[in-house]
């Protein structure tokens, strides 16, 4: 008999592939997805008091289909078409799978289904809760209270979603050739996104919000399975390993933040960073063209790889900013740029490159624009006009840890 | 990003919402919360009390002072607030601009600070 967390991971890894065959079967992806999420609410309680099925993907399967039959059924009956209905059952034998044909369907089928749920008709924050929901098997409760809503606005939110998609006629099939790399890009944003909302908190219902960066890293690692030799993907993972690696480093007991250069690195995931580390470097050496993750994802490596803040080589990271400025230029890369500048070349030419940015709409009250100016003002020994940036960028962040910090610069500074 | 809308009512922002256009303005409150509840965007919300139920408590040298009547001595009070998550704050300001009491009194939208974050 199994308890606890193995059923829990067992139930994500089954969760998209029991949604695929479902899908696969029947058509109607927001019907299937309640019932898969039915399905693994039942065994989710079922299974830790009286053992895993020996078959556990079929059990699911069977019972999501039941469940399906059932809706659809009372459905047709609501608008008196029973009749097509009798088409669909009988199910349960049916779906299950022959011995033998069973992985490469289900990697097809979660690879289709992440491209479902990150459709671009989609807003962000709902392509990020219906893949937790369909690909990633977690319950509308669990992810309502890792983005700290009302369960009922999740709820909202996702079907919300599952309707839209529904009325793009958008099919469970395959994405046409042409039309993939456009979709993985969205795919791989929105599981640094999961990645990144688990990263940053501090406090809050603490639990819940890490899983979400176990999660991202999770499919992440699916993604990557199916499509090797993919080198955003593989840059993304490696970013995500590389980045997590540190968490244990970046937050205080009290949840205050510690800068980079303050952390202590003997609390860094060392097996984290070798993974990551090797990753990318073959992904480097693959000749695959190059892109921003992987760009990244090469910097965090060179970051995680110092021993000591003082043996970090700013030189090869200041490399890596001007190709991620050619490959990928936007404004935040342009403030990370300008502090690796700053670090090779001194603080007034970091400032420089800053100014640029001062006309810049998008970055137009960004707290992070002050916070890198006062950071360099401070390097430069002006201290007074680092303390007012510092106090600026306090005042404008909405994130209490942050300010927390700001101000504690700032107070540093007399 | 999640967004706190401030209500703000005047002493006749009360009488127009108890008088004869009281029905529509309500209607047009429940339409605002209707599609902010479908679209997923609300997160919650409460009306207030009249501020003539207001207790105001103030501590001076570890006594505390408890009066009646609300903090500020102003025409403008606050009367309830509406929080939600949009992605852009054109959108939450939006949303107050459609509420009725913008045209009677104000109000106000202001960001709520979450407990996230990172530094370099």
């Amino acid at each position: 008999m199994t308890t606890g967390e193995p059923v829990e991971d067992l139930l994500r890894e089954l969760a998209p592939q029991v949604l695929g065959a479902l899908v696969r079967r029947y058509g109607h992806f927001d019907a299937c997805e309640d019932a898969v999420q039915e399905a693994l609410l039942a065994a989710a309680t079922q299974w830790p008091r009286q053992g895993v099925p020996e078959r556990a993907r079929g059990w699911l399967i069977t019972v999501a289909s039941r469940r399906l039959t059932d809706e659809l059924r009372s459905e047709a009956a609501r608008r008196r078409r029973e009749t097509t209905v009798a088409a669909l059952a009988p199910v349960e034998e049916s779906v299950l799978p022959a011995p033998g044909e069973q992985r490469s369907p289900d990697q097809d089928d979660t690879l289709t289904l992440l491209f479902l749920c990150c459709h671009p008709s989609l807003s962000p924050p709902s392509q990020v809760a219906l893949t937790l929901r369909a690909v990633g098997g977690l319950t509308t409760a669990e992810i309502a209270r890792a983005f700290l809503v009302p369960e009922a606005t999740m709820a909202q939110r996702i079907s919300r979603a599952k309707q839209r998609i529904k009325a793009t006629g958008a099919s469970f099939e395959p994405l046409p050739e042409a039309e993939r790399a456009e979709r993985l890009r969205v795919v791989l944003q929105v599981l640094y996104l999961i990645f990144n909302e688990g990263y940053t908190a501090t406090s809050g219902p603490r639990l819940q919000r890490l899983e979400l960066t176990a999660e991202a890293i999770r499919l992440a690692r699916a993604v990557h399975r199916m499509l090797p030799d993919d080198g955003e993907v593989a840059g993304l993972l490696a970013l995500l390993l590389l980045t997590d690696a540190r968490r244990a480093a970046r937050c205080r007991p009290d949840g205050s933040l510690v800068p980079l250069a303050e952390q202590d690195r003997s609390r860094w995931n060392q097996r984290q960073i070798r993974e990551g580390a090797e990753l990318i470097t073959a992904t480097l050496a693959s000749r695959v063209p190059l892109g921003p993750y992987q760009l990244q994802a090469a910097i965090a490596a060179v970051h995680d790889e110092a021993s000591k803040a003082e043996d970090t080589d700013w030189r090869q990271i200041l490399a890596l900013f001007e190709l991620l400025e050619r490959v990928a230029p936007n404004p935040v890369v342009t403030l990370n740029h300008a502090v690796a500048l700053g670090m090779v070349h001194g603080p007034a030419a970091g400032l420089e490159l800053l100014a640029r940015l001062d006309g810049d709409d998008r970055m137009a009250g960004n707290h992070r624009v002050d916070a890198v100016r006062a950071h360099l003002l401070e390097m430069a020994g002006d201290r007074d006009a680092a303390r007012d940036h510092y106090l600026q960028a306090a005042r404008r962040t909405t994130s209490l840890p942050e300010q927390r910090y700001l101000r504690s610069r700032a107070a540093q500074l007399g | 990003m999640k967004y706190m809308l401030l209500i703000y009512d005047n002493p006749n922002t009360r009488e127009v919402f108890f008088g004869e256009q009281g029905a529509e303005l309500m209607a047009e409150v429940d339409a605002i919360m209707r599609e902010l509840t479908e679209s997923g965007e609300l997160v919650g919300g409460q009306a207030l009390a009249d501020p003539s139920n207001s207790k105001t408590v103030r501590v001076r040298d570890g006594v505390p002072a408890v009066t009646d009547g609300p903090f500020a001595e102003s025409k403008e009070q606050m009367g309830g607030y509406l929080i939600v998550e949009c992605e852009r704050e054109e959108r939450a300001v939006e949303i107050a601009a459609r509420w009725p009491n913008a045209r009677f009194a104000a109000m106000e939208v202001r960001p709520i600070m979450d407990t996230s974050g990172d530094v370099m």
